[in-house]
């Protein structure tokens, strides 16, 4: 096994061409997997130190994020959390405090997770990937990047470099929610993300629902935020949202619960997660 | 007067809070554990394991992974002799498998390898045949006729007519006639609840370090609750004298009862001896969770007949248990515990055992007795809810008290169960104000506490200090209680007492440590040493003096003569005894080895609200209060945290815990994630009420405190569940999809 740290993107391109390689950043998946057997790879390439990678900047009103940016530093980042709370708080839900200072975003979207908390809030968010590669650079919209369980649509040698989350409108909200049995360090049930921006009567405007862990992949559910657009989130919109839910999740039976129960308790999370969005966009619940 | 005989006395240092004498070593991570010893020259072993719930072993063959560089020694079951003894055989069976593998994760053969990776292709290398055959995990269809049978051979002898061969132990209890008690109830209720197996969940895995010489004479350490049982064992199953294994017991990273009996020590030392080198062994904690002692899965029924105001009239429970792949005799404790709180005119209680494909059972906190006492409690709420009556009430009209035959035939003495009934009652967590989905919960819970055998020496330094060695590992502060014990007797600073737990060759046998059985035992052998030793140094100071030995006596840590008669000398400290000990007869030593009844059993109650969401079943534990009677608390800064260690994990149990099997017989959930103790931001600050009425079998009054702690909590946040939830729920874990199901359910 070889531990390679690149200077450049093309140098990290290259090395991910190697058979058996893997992108290291926080290693908070990678490190547990090999430890556990699932993964032994032959080279590991350690993208922390590639320029700008660490970065939170500014762009065109929104945010590039870099890759290893850790879920603390996101945190930590007054403005960021400001424009888009639903996000950061969706990434601070990986794993412990102490988790969170190595975790970053992009590497729990690239683990391929169907549960990955960091990823419904970057979906209804409408982040863009960028990616880099042996051919150069791409953007991607990020719900194009899980594919399945475990698997994301990444060619060879290709990683992501960095995330943006767009530019908010006045009076825009959004929020992102679990289930998990315990009150920390557990994996999701079931998680959901609202995405909500308000016209100057407290109507919503736009609306965004992205559903974590109740289908192959993190997905983005049409109907239900199309629910919601035109109300000012009555009963009947969010029970409506909750139907649209419920009937968009395809998820398994497995020892952290059942179809049953993750279908019901997806409804049940965005209801409450659009209530939020809802109250950080200005709206009054 | 009888030595045990309680005198009013004021203590000096039993009942304050010393500083913790392991607290440093933990802290700074100097405390050696089972796996930070090494020995030069020392191999890495690995276990390989079954894949399989259920088969037969057609064939092992390790001829290739022999011959793989850095293997120095394969050893499977083949390499052992076969034990006479049944228990023994089971055990040794447990830790390397002999013609079968009963549960996924069962030892089929171990390697020891220059390196982990030597060790790790070794594994892979070692072929076996398998010939699968049916399996069964649960209690109740492994009963029935026609289930696959475990073990061939091992059935009670009178299996009654419809039951499987896996039915393999029997118990019953009770008095009285149950049909006139349950003729006199106004309200009859029947109700069957099921329980999972949980683990121990002991943060340190299992590890030893064996050596075995050329001479045949071996060294073991380990991490183990218990180095005389780790000896024997290991003993009979190496064919070796006890007197030629040394074992030595590192500091112990949790126990809770898995750490009474050996999973690796064994194999450990069997590839020692084949490889004629030092071997180390650590579990990973996916091979803790596969392999090692779980508790019982649970099925049982209860039936209480109550009168209108409250009196129980009649009381019967039939407890299913398995304790996975070997006989046990659990059942007979949860029979016996299961109405142990109540005094009752009719009551009968059944216990079986019945064997699954899971990994063989060992004692967790009071084993047997949560699950029987979670379902007669449960049952028993429901009643006061239906006759509307004060939980607390019905418990103290139908409580045990001194004098009553228990359930279990035993006439207690004085007991504190009304005493810590009046105690939560008066608590102001019972009257507090409750919110909308918030219910509270109560339960009683009782253990036996043991006594046992122990040996203890207590050794006076020249220089006035003072060590104790004994031969019980410290699971739960005991050497701070010894201690505290041992400067109390002799009238000298705690400061001035060190406590050490010492090998086998040092010291005489000692029961391990389990059934609460330390403080009371050891600290019982520990005052008999200090009384012989205060004893010699009256005689020093009589021999200084020129007076009888019998005109001096011990006081305020000194020699003293015996009133006026004696003659006038001022007193002599045991510094100043010590100080010339060498010159005066000699070292002083105290020393006790003994064994003793008496123990003393101990109730306790515990209160908990909860709050339930409606919408998807997640619960809250708001406010947890545990109320026990300790006999005499010697460190109550332990005692306190038993009390609260044993709510913490009874907490964990009734509400996520739980062994997950698959179709196929395979464990889902060997790891931390998907087997899911309570983290600490899912308890809330856990408050205590110490009670006290004395243990008469002990000098201070003490009583273990151990393990009655983890017997409330199921029965007291199911009540509390069911309560918030406005619907019983009869199974454990009470996990969010099956609360939203009996919510949903109820409309």
């Amino acid at each position: 096994m070889r531990y390679a740290i690149p200077k450049t993107a093309a140098e990290a391109a290259s090395l991910l061409m190697e058979e058996a390689a893997r992108v290291l950043a926080g290693g908070t998946d990678l490190l547990v997997q090999m430890k556990s057997g699932a993964r032994s790879p032959e080279v590991i390439v350690d993208i922390k130190h590639l320029p700008g990678l660490r970065d939170i900047s500014r762009e065109d009103g929104g945010f590039r994020i870099g890759a290893a940016v850790s879920g603390a530093e996101m945190q930590e980042h007054a403005d960021l959390v400001a424009a888009w709370p639903g996000v950061v708080e969706g990434v601070n839900l990986i794993g412990s405090t102490q988790i969170q200072g190595r975790a970053t975003m992009a590497g729990n979207l690239c683990n391929g997770s169907p549960a990955a908390d960091g990823v419904p809030a970057q979906i209804a968010a409408q982040a863009v990937v960028r990616i880099v590669g042996p051919k150069g650079e791409r953007d991607c919209p990020v719900a194009e990047i899980p594919t399945g369980p475990g698997k994301i649509s990444l060619g060879r040698g290709e990683f992501v470099a960095s995330i943006l989350l767009p530019a908010r409108p006045e009076r825009s909200g959004d929020a992102y929610l679990r289930f998990i049995p315990r009150t920390e360090m557990d994996i999701a049930v079931a998680g959901a993300a609202v995405n909500l921006v308000l016209a100057a009567d407290g109507t919503v405007d736009q609306a965004r629902v992205a559903l974590g862990a109740v289908a192959p992949t993190a997905m983005l559910v049409e109907e239900a935020g199309a629910a919601l657009v035109g109300t000012k989130l009555e009963q009947p919109a969010l029970d409506a949202l909750a139907k649209a839910c419920e009937a968009a999740c395809k998820p398994i039976d497995d020892k952290r619960g059942t179809v049953e129960f993750r279908t019901h308790v997806a409804g049940v999370l965005a209801r409450r997660a659009a209530r939020i969005a809802y109250v950080r966009a200005g709206g009054r619940a | 007067m009888a030595f045990d005989q309680q005198q009013k006395r004021d203590f000096k240092v039993v009942g304050t809070r010393p500083v913790r004498p392991d607290g440093i070593d933990k802290v700074t991570g100097r405390a050696m554990y089972g796996a930070d010893l090494s020995a030069p020259g020392m191999l890495v072993a690995r276990v390989l394991r079954s894949p399989h719930a259920h088969a037969k072993i057609v064939k092992i063959d390790i001829s290739k992974a022999e011959g793989l560089p850095g293997v120095k020694a394969i050893v499977t079951s083949a390499d052992l002799g076969r034990p006479e003894d049944e228990a023994l055989r089971d055990t040794q069976d447990n830790c390397l498998a002999y013609d079968k593998v009963l549960y996924d994760g069962h030892p089929v053969a171990a390697v020891a390898a220059t390196t982990p990776e030597a060790a790790k292709a070794a594994l892979a290398a070692i072929e076996v045949t398998y010939e699968k055959l049916p399996h069964v995990t649960d209690v109740d269809a492994a009963m029935k006729a026609g289930a696959p049978v475990v073990l061939d051979g091992r059935a009670y002898e009178e299996v009654p007519a419809g039951w499987s061969q896996n039915v393999t132990n029997h118990c019953e209890f009770g008095h009285g006639d149950l049909e006139a008690g349950f003729a006199k109830a106004d309200l009859i209720l029947e109700r069957s609840f099921k329980t999972e197996a949980t683990h121990q969940g002991y943060i340190e895995p299992h590890a030893c370090l064996a050596s075995v010489g050329p001479d045949g004479r071996g060294e073991l350490w380990c991490c183990t609750q218990g180095q005389y049982m780790v000896r024997e064992t290991c003993a009979g199953i190496l064919e070796m004298d006890a007197s030629q294994l040394k074992v030595t017991p590192s500091e112990i990273g949790g126990g809770f009862g898995g750490k009474t009996t050996v999973f690796i020590e064994p194999v450990a030392l069997a590839l020692s001896r084949k490889a004629g080198r030092p071997v180390k062994l650590v579990m990973t904690r996916d091979e803790v969770f596969r392999a090692s002692g779980p508790t019982i899965q649970s099925s049982t029924d209860v039936k209480i007949g109550m009168t209108r105001d409250g009196r129980i009239t009649a009381a019967e429970a039939t407890l299913r248990y398995s304790g996975g792949c070997y006989p046990n005799m659990t059942c007979m404790m949860g029979a016996q515990a299961a109405f142990a709180a109540y005094d009752l005119d009719a009551v009968r209680t059944y216990g079986w055992n019945a064997l699954t494909n899971r990994p063989k059972e060992i004692s967790y906190r009071a084993p047997g007795a949560p699950t029987a006492i979670y379902a007669v409690e449960n049952v028993l709420d429901e009643m006061c809810q239906e006759l509307g009556l004060d939980p607390i009430d019905v418990r103290l009209t139908n409580a045990a008290d001194k004098g009553t035959k228990s359930s279990y035939g035993v006439t207690f003495q004085d007991i504190g169960l009304k005493t810590a009934l009046e105690a939560a009652k008066a608590h102001p967590h019972y009257s507090a104000p409750l919110g909308p989905n918030q219910g509270r919960g109560l339960s009683c819970g009782f253990w036996f506490n043991f006594g046992g055998n122990s040996s203890v020496t207590l050794s006076v330094n020249t220089d006035g200090t003072v060590n104790v060695t004994e031969g019980n590992p410290d699971i739960g502060g005991s050497r701070a209680s010894i201690s505290m014990i041992a400067a109390e007797e002799l009238g000298i600073p705690y400061e001035h007492v060190r406590t050490l737990v010492a090998d086998t060759a040092s010291i005489g046998h000692s029961d391990t440590t389990d059934g609460s059985r330390v403080t009371f035992m050891v600290g019982l052998a520990t005052i008999k040493a200090a009384r012989e030793a205060t004893q010699k140094m009256c005689a020093r100071a009589a021999a200084i003096w020129g007076i009888e030995p019998d005109a001096v006596e011990w006081i305020d840590g000194a020699a003293q003569p015996a009133g006026p008669n004696a003659g006038k000398f001022p007193p002599m400290s045991l510094a100043e005894i010590a100080a010339t000990s060498l010159k005066t007869g000699g070292p002083i030593a105290g020393h006790c080895e003994s064994t003793a009844d008496g123990a003393g059993v101990s109730f306790g109650v515990h209160l908990c609200d909860i709050e339930v969401d409606p919408e998807t079943g997640f619960t809250k534990v708001l406010r947890y209060t545990v109320v026990q009677d300790a006999g005499k608390a010697i460190h109550p800064d332990y005692v306190e945290g038993q009390m609260q260690g044993g709510a913490a994990q009874g907490i964990g149990w009734a509400l996520n815990e739980e062994y997950i099997y698959g179709e196929d017989g395979l464990l889902q959930n060997p790891g931390f994630l998907d087997y899911r103790i309570p983290v600490a931001s899912d308890l809330p600050p856990i408050d205590t009420v110490i009670v006290e009425v004395p243990n008469p079998g002990h000098p201070y009054g003490v009583r273990g405190v151990g393990e009655t702690s983890i017997v409330p909590p199921l029965a007291a946040i199911a009540n509390a569940v069911s309560r918030a939830a406005g619907v019983r729920l009869h199974e454990l874990p009470m996990s969010p999809p099956k609360i939203l199901k009996a919510v949903m359910a109820k409309g």
